[in-house]
This record gives C-alpha cells, sequence and structure tokens, in this order.
C-alpha cells in the first residue's frame, strides 16, 4: 500500500509538472495528495472484495470463476486490459459489462435488469464496489489495452468517431473539452484524452472517490456524468457506445499508470 | 453493528502511528431531503482506541466532522505483533469495534 501511495504520489507530481502547471493547479494537486492516505474509495475496494467472494444471487454462487480477460478467477492485471473482446460474448466489453455477464452467467441475476438500476442504488452499488475492487487490483500497473481482434480494432475507430462527434443540445462532443492540451472548465483543467495525458491521468484515474458529493464514481458513471453536462441523452449502462469511448481513451493511454481507486475533489 | 473500519498501524523508535478510515455516512443534521424534510442527525459521538486494553486516545465527534472519516495519532509504545482496537459508537445507539496488528 505505501509503495504503491509514494508510486501514485510521485506519479501526480511528475505528471502535473509535464502538464505545464498553473497555481491553481499545483494547490489542487497538494490537496489531492493530502487526501491520498485514507482514501475513503478503500472502503468500497473492501466491500467490493468481499461481494467478489460472497455466493450470491439465484444460483448462490461466488464471482470467483468470472473471467476478465485473464483467465477465470484472474483478477490482478485485469484491470489494465480492459476493455477487450471476449469470445463467449462475441463482444468487446469493458470492466462493468463484464461484471454484468459474470453476473448473469454465474450468479443467475439478470443483466438487463441490473443495468437499469440507479447508480449508487441497490445491485448498482454492489456493481460499482466489486468494479473498484478489481480496478485496485492493476494499481500501479500500465494499460495494455489490446487491439488484436478485429473488432477491438473495430470498436477503437467507434469511439474515435463518438469522442469527436458533435451532438446535443450545445453541440458538444468528448473533444470540445477533451480534444487539445491545456484546456480547462472553470478552475478544473481537463486532459487531452486523444493521446496519453500522462500517469494516473484521464482515463487513469477511474474509479475515483468524489470528495465533494462523497460518491464512489466508476468508469461508466463517469462517462454518464460527461453525457449529461454535455446535455446528451442518458447512454445505457455498459452500452457499446460507452464501451467503444473506453477503448478509444484505453488505448491512447497506452503504458500510462492506473492509480484507481483514485481520489478527486 | 456498523460497517468494517480499515486500520493500519505502524511501530517505529518507540512510537506506534494508527491510521484509520472508518466508514459512516455523518450526516450533520442540518440538511432537508428534495421534499424540505429535515434529514435526521446520525453521525459518530465517541470514538476509542485502546493499545493492549489501555486506551490511548478518546474523541467526542459530532455534526462537524465529514462522511468516511479519517483519523490518524500515534502513541508510546507498542510492538510488532500487538493489537490496536478501535470503537465507535454513533448518535443512534449503533457501534463499532475494529482490531489490528501492530506491524
Amino acid at each position: 500500500m505505501r509503495k504503491h501511495l509514494l508510486t501514485a504520489m510521485t506519479a501526480l507530481a511528475l505528471s502535473t509538472l509535464a502538464y505545464g502547471q498553473s497555481d491553481m493547479e499545483k494547490g489542487i494537486n497538494k490537496y489531492r495528495e493530502m487526501l491520498a492516505d485514507g482514501n475513503p474509495a478503500e472502503l468500497f475496494e473492501m466491500n467490493g472484495e468481499e461481494l467478489w467472494k460472497t455466493a450470491r444471487g439465484p444460483k448462490n454462487a461466488t464471482l470467483e470463476k468470472c473471467d476478465l480477460g485473464k483467465g477465470p478467477g484472474v483478477v490482478k492485471g485485469a484491470f489494465v486490459e480492459l476493455p477487450r473482446f471476449f469470445a463467449d460474448t462475441g463482444r468487446v466489453q469493458d470492466l462493468e459489462s463484464r461484471l454484468l455477464t459474470c453476473m448473469e452467467t454465474l450468479q443467475g441475476f439478470n443483466a438487463a435488469e441490473l443495468a437499469k438500476v440507479k447508480y449508487n442504488k441497490g445491485e448498482m452499488a454492489n456493481i460499482r464496489d466489486i468494479a473498484t475492487y478489481v480496478a485496485g487490483q492493476s494499481k500501479g500497473m500500465r494499460f495494455a489495452v489490446p487491439q488484436n481482434h478485429a473488432s477491438e480494432k473495430t470498436m477503437y475507430e467507434v469511439g474515435k468517431r463518438l469522442f469527436f462527434a458533435r451532438g446535443g443540445t450545445h453541440d458538444f462532443a468528448c473533444a470540445t473539452c477533451h480534444g487539445e492540451d491545456g484546456k480547462r472548465i472553470r478552475l478544473q483543467g481537463v486532459p487531452n484524452l486523444t493521446k496519453n495525458p500522462g500517469d494516473g491521468i484521464g482515463f487513469a484515474a477511474w474509479p475515483a472517490y468524489r470528495v465533494g458529493n462523497g460518491q464512489m464514481w466508476t468508469m461508466q458513471k463517469r462517462l454518464n456524468d460527461c453525457y449529461r453536462q454535455q446535455r446528451f441523452p442518458e447512454p445505457k449502462y455498459g452500452s457499446d457506445a460507452t464501451v467503444a469511448l473506453g477503448v478509444y481513451m484505453g488505448v491512447n493511454a497506452k503504458g500510462a499508470e492506473s492509480i484507481a481507486p483514485a481520489i478527486k475533489r | 453493528m456498523g460497517n468494517p473500519m480499515r486500520i493500519r498501524a505502524k511501530s517505529a523508535n518507540g512510537e506506534t502511528t494508527v491510521r484509520v478510515l472508518m466508514s459512516h455516512r455523518m450526516e450533520g443534521g442540518q440538511r432537508k431531503d428534495a421534499n424540505g424534510k429535515p434529514i435526521p442527525a446520525h453521525h459518530i459521538n465517541t470514538v476509542t482506541a485502546k493499545h493492549n486494553g489501555k486506551v490511548v486516545l478518546s474523541a467526542d465527534w459530532g455534526p462537524a466532522v465529514s462522511q468516511n472519516p479519517y483519523l490518524a495519532f500515534s502513541f508510546k509504545g507498542g510492538a510488532k505483533g500487538e493489537t490496536v482496537e478501535i470503537n465507535w459508537v454513533d448518535n443512534k445507539g449503533d457501534s463499532r469495534t475494529d482490531t489490528a496488528t501492530i506491524s
């Protein structure tokens, strides 16, 4: 834990130096470093680990045989290789859509019903905690989202198209805020996600605990909120569109160190 | 019985440093919900830390402490392998006790 904390802090410090820091950004990063010890995300991680190992659902089974891409039950290192293609479902899936699959096939839940549950409530809160646990098992590792299968390559291109597609009431695209270096929204710098933004930034910084509203946010929630901020229609949980964006950002972030679960203001 | 705490205790140079992350809503009691009804206060009132059965820290908390409180403190003594016990009691009478081994 300590080693990872030091690595994360160094990574944060180094990456922010490369970023071209304003005093305000330096202040925010110092605040984040102070918060990093005792990150409430650990509480969600602990719960997620317990859920992973607890027999649940109509089939009363654990998730310990869930294949996250590195073989059944292999959790360590799985997060930094997602999203990826899965032969059993014939789809490219991210962490959360893959958890839905495992919860259905192994535990007997209805994935379609789970996807409709409001975030932070009921089973969605459990999925959030399990996702936080799985992500934490790759903490400090570097992203290596695969581009071997044809579907993975296609999804990258789809993600890229979606990233730049302008729409909604404000004619925004992801690229409007995340398409260039040095952009900010009010006093918060936003990373350029068309390339590798650095260790622990952007794609490499989620799931994260947000101190401001005391909530643990997964990547799906982050994307959902991005679309809300752009005044787009709400994306379906675990939809191909959100997975494609994950592939685009994840491949762009190749080699960046994952600091998940991180902490945000 | 509340949610589990995360406790880490490390001993160095005759002093033990303890870091605790507690899981608690810490609802102050001043907020109102979407319908305008006040959300009742639900927060930790007392925290007690023990080492080998002896109290090394006691605290009186209230609505001013934020959600999922993080507490770090140190005390003289403590050796690797010994236990530290943290207990909290909230205003609804709920309580939680967790122990950790000093590393």
